[in-house]
């Protein structure tokens, strides 16, 4: 007698894996459930017990204890476990325990490999667990994190944008932010259609300028209000606001959204997120000297490092911090040089490349970097110039730390100062006629970012190799080739492959084998879908938004990436506070459980992704 | 502990022995040949099952059967796979109102046996095992008076009232002149309602099969809530 079981039916066909069944399925699997009450606080599986089952959760929430008694997870509704034991053959277990009154299904071990064997999806998502694992592994990191280091500014916006036209009278702004009991108010300009954000007005400027300068309160705001804006996108983390403002020294900022300004922030908002460290950091960079007082400086960016670190900023958050300050050595550096050979004989602009351009510096990191010249450069009588200011800017890095290139990669390299033109007919060139072993050394031209300079001839350079390599299948082809060169330490079993380091010692190279062959597959999807991000976890969103990688597989890749570079920077500060020269090797024996286990899981998780590239990517396919 | 003392407790054992005797029905004689547990057995060591009944209407001798839900389970489990469903087909005519209730119309009835032709199914599912339902009155009464009408013979055995249970309970929590102070309110002792009081989820009501389940699931919790494991059946059972 086939019996319907309608409420359990109904309940099971809601949840993922099994949403994905056929109903004589469910219905089956409905009818080979047992169910069973568990009170709060009990063990569901004691050791020693030795039934063998997939837990569905029908009510109730459930902890997941390694046998070390750490809690490793939470479950409520509809959440299945138990699932690795079945796949490891009961290798592997966990302890369950009730925290709330919990009501299971207990799904026996013939059904799930029943149904592991034949749909897919099934199998996907039992296994898919270990990403479940990464993710939150990843989240539960980022909980702790020190608010100050981890929010992004549009979280400090707490009213609308207040904007005025452009017409209005110094008086009637003047009353404005008094009855709005605000500082500064931005200012547009009705004639122009869409985005006619053209200006902002401050307190400072109505009292120096107005008040000061003796002009009509009646006259139009458009005499006096700042026109230079400095603006910050809404995704910035608020520690770069601060930067932002002592840089320029100005107290507000407008926040922008798609280039639309949503809000205002000034700095009496940020004050309580101030951040000491990194922000002093960069604000003294830009007062040194000469390239020694940056010398003397650098050794304490290690420290910096450190308590970033160790206020649990994610490495996003680092990445752009320490890419900033990189950058802001650089910028200080080129006006050094500047003010030692003299004003530029043609506008230039000088390029970071790779891990700055994509705002994921760490400490132990080379220098990339090139220049674009103004197409009327003239060798003869510029090339001295260029020549003298490359090597200064440099020579200066390698003081402070950040070594040469080893591929010589650098703007001192007179194949890395090209005109405008000229850059354009190399990528032409590298996308065109694309060729494996050209491009092997190239990929980091692929990340840009004006430091210096004409930035917008970065921009300009970027949207070039954007339109151009977007449709460019043997190209994509070739980078994606390239992508899969460098694989995870993972063996056939799916254990760690040591190699050996400097010391002799059996470690892993996070780097080679982690984040960056990542970033160079996170590379070749964001330019088959032109994406204009630089940083890859900003490429990633907008991967996923493409929706050209199976589901879920972009917010993996995302964890993946954070995780490794979590581990990956813990062990560089751990190397600091032990005063070893940092790395990005690590040793297994100082690797935590934690830090094991989901690292693991993080490089399955590339080594899938290397895989579809290469059914993505394919020359033939066209 | 509660105390039940002011039931009367019969020898179950002796008594399904002596109905054994009595018996004119082959069905009934295996059903009462196969006795039950010994009064001081522990729960633990018990094999239940959940029974439910949905009806015509409220009166056992107007009314009748038309679905039988049961699934058989134990402290630890409830299996599901050896739940069993009958529609019946009823004596007196299915009226309106108890279709809206049930969800059962005239085309499910079509052709449904009627309670005698399954009796032998069902009392075979029941015999040897301690019958759970929620409201005695309902599954005892109908159960007896059904039968009485196509055998001119009834049924009694040994029943666990998770109703009766939760009402003591209830008592017991809201006993004493402090708590008469204080006006505690007695709390509903509906299925339903008792179900919320364990964390148990709502499901969705007058389906023969899901009633017995949320009894089954219901009589686990109050056990784990209120009981030993290793009580002795004979405080339970009525």
């Amino acid at each position: 007698m086939d019996i319907e079981l309608l409420e359990i039916q109904d309940f099971i066909s809601q949840y993922n894996p099994f949403n994905q069944l056929p109903e004589e399925e469910l219905c089956h699997i409905a009818q080979n459930i047992e169910i069973s009450y568990y009170r709060m606080g009990t063990m569901i599986n004691p050791l020693g017990d030795t039934r063998r089952e997939l837990y569905l959760i029908r009510s109730g929430v459930v902890e997941i204890y390694r046998r070390k008694g750490e809690l490793y997870n939470r479950l409520d509704q509809g959440k299945l476990f138990g699932q690795v034991g079945l796949l490891t053959n009961n290798k592997v277990r966990f302890l369950a325990k009730s925290v709330k009154d919990t009501l299971l299904y207990c799904i026996p071990e013939v059904i799930f490999h029943d149904l592991y064997d034949r749909y897919e999806s099934f199998a996907d998502f039992v296994e898919v667990e270990d990403s479940m694992r990464l993710k939150q592994a990843v989240e539960s990191k980022s909980d702790d994190a020190n608010a100050l280091m981890s929010s992004q500014v549009k979280t400090l916006l707490t009213r609308d944008v207040l904007m005025l036209p452009i017409t209005s009278s110094m008086q009637r702004v003047a009353k404005f932010m008094s009855d709005e009991n605000v500082s500064a108010v931005l200012i547009n300009d009705p004639s122009v259609e869409g985005n006619n954000f053209v200006g902002i007005i401050t307190e400072h400027d109505l009292c120096g300028k107005v008040i000061g300068g003796g002009l009509n309160i009646n006259d139009p705001v458009k005499e006096i209000m700042s026109t230079k804006l400095i603006s910050l996108d809404h995704n910035s983390y608020i520690y770069e606001a601060m930067l932002l403002m002592l840089r320029y020294n100005v107290h507000h900022l407008p926040i922008l959204k798609n280039k639309y300004p949503i809000g205002l922030i000034e700095v009496a908002d940020i004050i309580r997120y101030e951040s000491q460290n990194s922000l002093l950091f960069v604000s003294s960079i830009f007062q040194q000297q000469s390239p020694e007082d940056l010398e003397q400086l650098s050794h304490e960016l290690k420290n910096c490092f450190l308590r970033m670190v160790n206020e649990d900023a994610n490495s996003h958050m680092v990445g752009h911090a320490m890419s900033e300050i990189g950058r802001s050595f650089k910028q200080r550096l080129i006006e050094l040089a500047e003010e030692k050979y003299g004003p530029p004989p043609i506008p230039y602009c000088f390029l970071a490349l790779g891990s700055m351009a994509r705002n994921e510096q760490l400490i132990v990191t080379d220098q990339d970097n090139a220049i674009i010249l103004d197409n009327s450069y003239d060798e003869k009588k510029h090339g001295k110039y260029f020549e003298k200011l490359a090597k200064f800017v440099c020579d200066g890095l390698a003081i402070c730390g950040y070594n040469y290139c080893t591929g010589d990669i650098m703007a001192t390299n007179p194949e890395h100062r090209k005109t405008q033109v000229q850059w354009e007919e190399c990528f032409a060139n590298w996308i065109d006629k694309p060729n494996p072993q050209a491009l092997l050394n190239c990929s980091i031209f692929f990340d840009i970012e004006g430091v210096y300079g004409r930035i917008k001839w970065a921009e300009q350079l970027n949207m070039f190799i954007l339109r151009r390599a977007r449709k460019n299948n043997r190209f994509l082809a070739c980078l994606a080739r390239n992508a899969r060169n460098r694989t995870p330490p993972l063996g056939f079993f799916k254990d760690f492959v040591m190699e050996k380091d400097g010391r002799q010692n059996n470690s892993i190279n996070l780097k080679r084998r982690g984040t960056a062959p990542l970033a160079d597959l996170i590379r070749v999807h964001a330019l088959a879908i032109g994406s204009e991000s630089q940083n890859s976890f900003n490429r990633l969103d907008d991967i996923i938004e493409a929706k050209i990688l199976p589901k879920s597989k972009g917010e993996d890749l995302k964890h993946a990436m954070e995780l490794i570079s979590l581990v990956r920077l813990r062990h560089q500060a751990l190397d600091i506070e032990s005063d070893i020269e940092p790395d990005n090797n690590i040793e297994p024996e100082n690797m935590s459980d934690f830090e094991r286990r989901h690292l693991k899981d993080a490089f399955l998780v590339l080594s899938n992704a290397q895989n579809f590239l290469k059914y993505r990517y394919s020359a033939t396919k066209l | 502990m509660h105390n039940f003392t002011s039931k009367y407790i019969l020898n179950w054992n002796a008594f399904l022995q002596l109905k054994a005797l009595q018996t004119k029905n082959k069905h009934l004689f295996k059903f009462y040949q196969k006795g039950t547990y010994h009064e001081d057995t522990k729960l633990s060591d018990i094999k239940f099952v959940a029974l439910d009944f949905e009806t015509t209407g409220l009166d056992p001798v107007k009314n009748s059967i038309i679905s039988i839900g049961l699934v058989p389970f134990d402290l630890q489990r409830i299996y599901c796979r050896d739940a069993k469903k009958w529609y019946i087909n009823p004596e007196d005519n299915l009226k309106e109102n108890s279709i809206i209730i049930h969800g059962i119309t005239h085309s499910d009835l079509q052709g449904a046996p009627d309670l005698f032709s399954i009796l032998g199914s069902l009392l075979e599912e029941l015999a040897g095992k301690v019958v759970v339902v929620h409201y005695r009155r309902i599954e005892r009464d109908f159960f007896d008076l059904n039968l009485r009408a196509q055998v001119e013979e009834g049924i009694i055995f040994p029943v666990i009232d998770t109703m009766q249970i939760e009402a003591n309970i209830q008592k017991d929590q809201t006993h004493g002149f402090l708590n008469w102070l204080k006006g505690y309110p007695i709390s509903s002792i509906r299925l339903a309602n008792s179900r919320l009081r364990y964390n148990l989820p709502a499901y969705s009501p007058h389906d023969a099969l899901t009633d017995a389940i949320a009894t089954a699931e219901l009589l686990q919790a109050q056990i784990k809530h209120h009981f030993s494991s290793d009580a002795a059946i004979k405080e339970l059972w009525l």
